[in-house]
């Protein structure tokens, strides 16, 4: 689905350019769920600008659905950190969003925006203004705003670092619920370990300056999965991963 | 109720302390007139005071009114394009950094007697203001949500108009509130220059006149002006931007 071939990305800086990206080489197949991890600065959040054709790559090339990416694609859905909703409107309104931009007809999505809606317990919030609703439960918003077009791919920037620890165990939880009942290709930036083995097929750690993919680790263990030893064990190798790579720089 | 009692408190407090002031001293009412000297040339010359209310609120509003048009327009110039930014941005902020009081008289010079000259003074106090909240308020569209609109494929005019305007409603209408503010300011002035009617030209006149009472009440008219001005542009926010009503509260 997602074909990530050679690629970099060199940023203009004041002091010389920073190479965010080097040589990377990924592919993502159909319903696949991948994790990125590494420390911050270490470019993955750029690798999914790339992927979602907001930002060009300066070497390589990613292509997604066997296509090229030139710039952002309809079948791409995107979710951030923040819930970047918009505050004016209704929850309905702003799950909408992505229909009425994409110019897709709204009455034909109108069910599926209720159905997201109560299928991430925000039933009876359609008509609230975002500021009405908790930090979760506007995250929560974002997530079926990504998933309205029913998009191949779903790409997410460390969608739960803002969120207190409970309610991100909760809709880390849901998002694995939602994985199980759509088959949405989806690639998660976390810097959080546990996350990556919680929701993710398999797990590329990158290392930083310039970003380079370290190792790709598969999660071999079934869902629903719940953070427990089998899970632990991924989650050491990784923390060792990282931690290697920080005492290699340093030498 | 309780919300109204501290303020009407306070007014009645200040206001039996100058009538207080005027009796105590026996302070003379072309010096210091007591509230009910003022109140008696409300009776006395109230249509003639309305008559010229009625001049100044027109000239404060249609000046407003330009400069919310021309000020919210150079704004979403200077937000979009870079090279308008650097061109025309200096040059907003030498000509607000001349005082508007010395631009009056030759605003006479040019424009004469009538409306127009204070007009156009009321332009030019509300203007910058106006521009600078605006222009700052679209630059400060969050970056996801212009990610979001770029994902989503929005032009230039959707992204415009459906998040990066409305977005930035809340900082517009500082703008606009601190404008309001300004426009009877200037209004005023642009009357004291040289005028044939309003409230301001009643005041110089009285002055010359020693009616000082007059100049009181013409001064009250013009307050009671701006803050119903100030107050109505407050609802219209509340009523339009229910939701942004946590963040600018």
């Amino acid at each position: 689905m997602i074909e990530v071939s050679g690629v970099s990305r060199v940023f203009p800086g004041r002091s010389g350019a920073v190479t965010a990206l080097q040589g990377i080489d990924l592919r993502v197949r159909e319903h696949e769920s991948v994790a990125v991890i590494g420390r911050s600065g270490c470019g993955k959040s750029t690798l999914l600008r790339l992927i979602a054709g907001l930002i060009p790559a300066t070497g390589g090339q990613v292509r997604v659905a066997g296509e090229p990416v030139t710039g952002p694609r309809p079948d791409v859905s995107l979710m951030f950190q923040r819930p970047a909703l918009l505050p004016w409107r209704t929850v309905l309104g702003n799950v909408l969003l992505p229909v009425e931009f994409l110019g897709r007809s709204k009455a034909a999505h109108l069910d599926r925006a209720r159905e997201l809606l109560n299928l991430a317990g925000l039933e009876g919030f359609e008509r609230r203004l975002p500021h009405e609703l908790s930090g979760g439960m506007q995250q929560r918003v974002a997530l079926c705003r990504s998933l309205i077009c029913e998009p191949k791919v779903m790409l997410m920037d460390e969608p739960f670092s803002a969120l207190d620890a409970l309610t991100r165990e909760e809709l880390s939880a849901e998002l694995q619920r939602i994985q199980l009942e759509n088959t949405t290709t989806t690639v998660l930036v976390t810097h959080s370990i546990e996350e990556a083995v919680l929701l993710a097929d398999r797990v590329v750690v990158l290392s930083a300056r310039p970003g380079r993919v370290r190792k790709i680790v598969e999660i071999d263990v079934p869902r629903p999965r719940s953070l427990g030893e089998r899970l632990a064990g991924y989650g050491a190798e990784l923390r060792s991963l990282l931690v290697e790579r920080t005492r290699g720089s340093a030498r | 109720m309780r919300n109204w009692a501290p303020p009407l408190a306070g007014t009645a407090l200040a206001v039996a302390a100058w009538w207080l002031a005027t009796v105590a001293f026996g302070i003379p009412p072309y010096i210091l007139p007591a509230p009910p000297d003022v109140l008696a040339v409300f009776g006395e010359h109230g249509g003639y005071l309305l008559d010229q209310t009625w001049v100044t609120l027109a000239e404060t509003l249609l000046g407003y009114a330009l400069a919310v048009a021309a000020g919210v327009l150079i704004a979403v110039l200077i937000a979009t394009f870079r090279t308008v930014e650097q061109s025309v941005y200096p040059l907003l902020i030498a000509v607000n950094a001349v005082p508007k009081v010395a631009v009056a008289p030759i605003l006479v010079v040019w424009m004469g007697f009538g409306q127009l000259p204070k007009v156009v003074m009321v332009f030019l106090v509300c203007f910058f203001p106006i521009v600078i909240s605006t222009a700052t308020g679209l630059r400060s569209t969050p970056a996801e949500l212009i990610e979001l609109s770029r994902s989503l494929r929005a032009g230039w005019a959707r992204s415009f108009l459906q998040v990066r305007f409305p977005h930035a409603l809340p900082q517009i209408f500082v703008g606009l509130k601190v404008a309001i503010s300004l426009a009877v300011i200037g209004a005023v002035i642009g009357e004291f220059v040289g005028a044939e009617a309003g409230l301001g030209y009643v005041i110089v006149q009285s002055g010359a006149a020693a009616d000082t009472a007059l100049a009181f009440a013409a001064m009250a008219l013009l307050g009671a002006m701006s803050i119903a001005l100030f107050y109505i542009l407050a609802a219209l926010e509340h009523l339009l931007l229910p939701w942004a009503r946590e963040t600018t509260a």
